[in-house]
């Protein structure tokens, strides 16, 4: 269970506004995280809590193909990513390493910054507290399914290596 | 049913028949590669993990490319791990400073890709290989590691967009007037997780660097790869550079696209991307009030020779403008040697632009030219987002080799066709 304050943003957030590519000469998490969205809301940093969900419109992350972008939303303490969707090497990082990501079109719309969001990964469902919506979001494909609730690709290539029967 | 170039070079490399779209697909890979920004992670998550050895190290690219030179410390850092790394797994396809230059210029030139191959790289314009009729995508850290121990990866097959163009370009019109066009009608998010594939007798005529351009900025439009089916030119092009045999693959008349789009190009302008998005495309001679103080001609779309051929006709005889830096980023070492055996660079030294050694550097806001709060600089580069290329205050507007040299010599952005 997933339960955290919103942060609500517009479409197209590219990863130069995620993590701008001066500040990607690291690959440390803590790191990366004092500057995340520095381009694009500087209060950011200061005001996110361990557990916090981002809400965006469309096509959340596109641009660069940088990992470091869900590495330093993930560092910065945020649980998951909320969008109307997602643009595509974005979207497959933040699966190959484990971090939720959700396309839910109907809690976009009626989300603010500072709605209370529960996310149920058993249940497949996403809450907006604060307005009182429940919605379930877009099902990932069998094995997107797998490599996420292994925890990531390489968990799921390492436990297929040690169990090749699995 | 038929299917799709993308779709076919899929079913290969997954070792079936066919591929439907949106089917999750395990395929082997010809070719993977890293620089230094993706690179990093890569092996953070590779050490982390406890990896030792790699499987096919003789398809492994890695090479530094974004902040080479080293411009600090850390990049330094950076740098010397990828070398150490190349070096440890034994990859031959290592290209250090002074014989290297920027991937996508420095990767087909070699002959790395062939037609029909299924190629990933650690930055989002890979999709750059689709112009030699190969499938190429961008990736993560995660994916490379991936594919660095087990030679292959999952892949969503894309549905397919196609994008025919018709009709005759006109003086100073090429192929990043074309794409930047594309760009225009089918948004930032118009080709997400989509093939695009570009065709008609326009691409036909268009010489190969216009086509890398081309497939380099479908990335633009979210596109998984961007694809062009081989021809004579590409067939040119490898001659000498690949020399292995390679297959001829094409669609079928009756493939399936979810969307086509037929664009005709005989009314098409020089045009510029306005900041922050590369969709916010309008002809360049709507933009003939904006003073710029920087201009960068080359990156890993316009800096190729033939491109660099295009600015310095413009500027051969003129003087940059005495407000502007004009910044030139060849794209390899091989690129800087072919523009000082024609003059072009000459002519470009002359004209008083900074011919740089390859990098990519100031179009990710790294090195060799960024940009100061309120400066604007007219690029031919693929991204105008907020802070790109420096200070969040800055702009940055996109626009062909020509456009960029005519602007150079004006201090404002220029048509060509405006040039006394």
């Amino acid at each position: 269970m997933i339960q955290g304050s919103a942060h609500r943003y517009g479409a197209n957030i590219d990863t130069d506004r995620i993590i701008p590519a001066r500040h990607c000469t690291t690959a440390d998490a803590a790191e990366l995280a004092k500057h995340a969205l520095e381009d694009l809301d500087p209060d950011f940093v200061g005001r996110v809590q361990p557990g916090d969900v981002i809400i965006a419109e469309e096509n959340f992350g596109c641009g660069s193909s940088r990992e470091v972008a869900p590495v330093t939303l993930k560092g910065a303490g945020v649980s998951c990513i909320i969008a109307k969707d997602f643009a595509r090497i974005f979207f497959r990082n933040a699966i190959n390493m484990g971090f939720p990501v959700f396309e839910c079109p109907e809690i976009v719309d009626v989300s603010e910054t500072g709605d209370v969001i529960i996310v149920d990964l058993d249940a497949w469902t996403i809450e907006n507290k604060t307005r009182g919506r429940k919605c379930k979001p877009a099902a990932y494909p069998d094995e997107i399914l797998a490599i996420f609730q292994a925890g990531g690709l390489l968990n799921r290539i390492q436990a297929a290596r040690t169990q090749p029967t699995a | 049913m038929g299917m799709t170039i993308t779709e076919k070079i899929f079913a290969s490399r997954a070792g079936k028949k066919t591929v439907k779209t949106g089917e999750i697909v395990i395929a082997e890979l010809d070719l993977t590669f890293a620089h230094e920004l993706s690179g990093i992670l890569s092996l953070e998550i590779f050490d982390e993990r406890g990896f030792d050895s790699v499987k096919n190290q003789e398809k492994m690219v890695l090479l530094s490319d974004h902040l080479t030179p080293a411009k600090d410390i850390k990049s330094a850092e950076m740098t010397k791990k990828l070398r150490e790394f190349a070096r440890k797994m034994k990859v031959e396809k290592y290209h250090e400073v002074g014989r290297g230059g920027i991937c996508h210029i420095l990767i087909p030139d070699k002959g790395y890709v062939r037609p029909g191959d299924l190629v990933i790289g650690g930055d989002s314009h890979t999709t750059t290989y689709g112009a030699l009729g190969a499938v190429a995508c961008g990736v993560g850290s995660t994916d490379l590691v991936a594919a660095w121990v087990t030679g292959e990866l999952w892949f969503k097959v894309p549905e397919q967009m196609k994008f025919v163009y018709m009709g005759e370009l006109t003086e100073h019109v090429c192929g990043k007037d074309l794409i930047l066009e594309t760009i225009r009608r089918a948004g930032v998010d118009g080709c997400r997780y989509r093939t695009a594939e570009f065709a008609g007798p326009v691409i036909e005529s268009l010489p190969m660097n216009d086509r890398f351009t081309m497939c380099n900025m479908a990335a633009e439009m979210g596109a998984k790869n961007g694809i062009i089916a081989v021809d004579k030119t590409t067939e040119s092009y490898l001659a000498g550079r690949v020399k292995e045999k390679y297959p001829r693959i094409e669609s079928d008349p009756d493939a399936q696209y979810a969307e086509v789009v037929e664009i005709d190009v005989t009314d098409l302008e020089p045009v510029v991307a306005a900041p922050y998005l590369p969709s916010k495309v309008s002809p360049a001679r709507g933009f003939k009030d904006v003073e710029v103080q920087q201009v960068v001609i080359g990156s890993c779309t316009n800096g190729r020779a033939a491109d660099l051929r295009i600015a310095a006709d413009l500027m051969r005889g003129k003087s940059v403008h005495e407000n502007v830096r004009c910044i030139v980023l060849p794209g390899s070492q091989d690129v800087v040697r072919e523009i000082i055996a024609d003059s072009t660079f000459d002519t470009l030294v002359a004209a008083g632009c900074a011919v740089s050694t390859p990098t990519c550097g100031p179009c990710i806001g790294g090195h060799m030219g960024v940009l100061a709060a309120g400066e604007k600089c007219l690029s031919t580069t693929n991204r105008n987002f907020r802070g790109r290329m420096g200070a969040p205050e800055s702009e940055v507007y996109l626009g062909s080799p020509a456009v960029a040299a005519a602007t150079a010599i004006t201090g404002r952005i220029t048509d060509p066709r405006d040039l006394d």
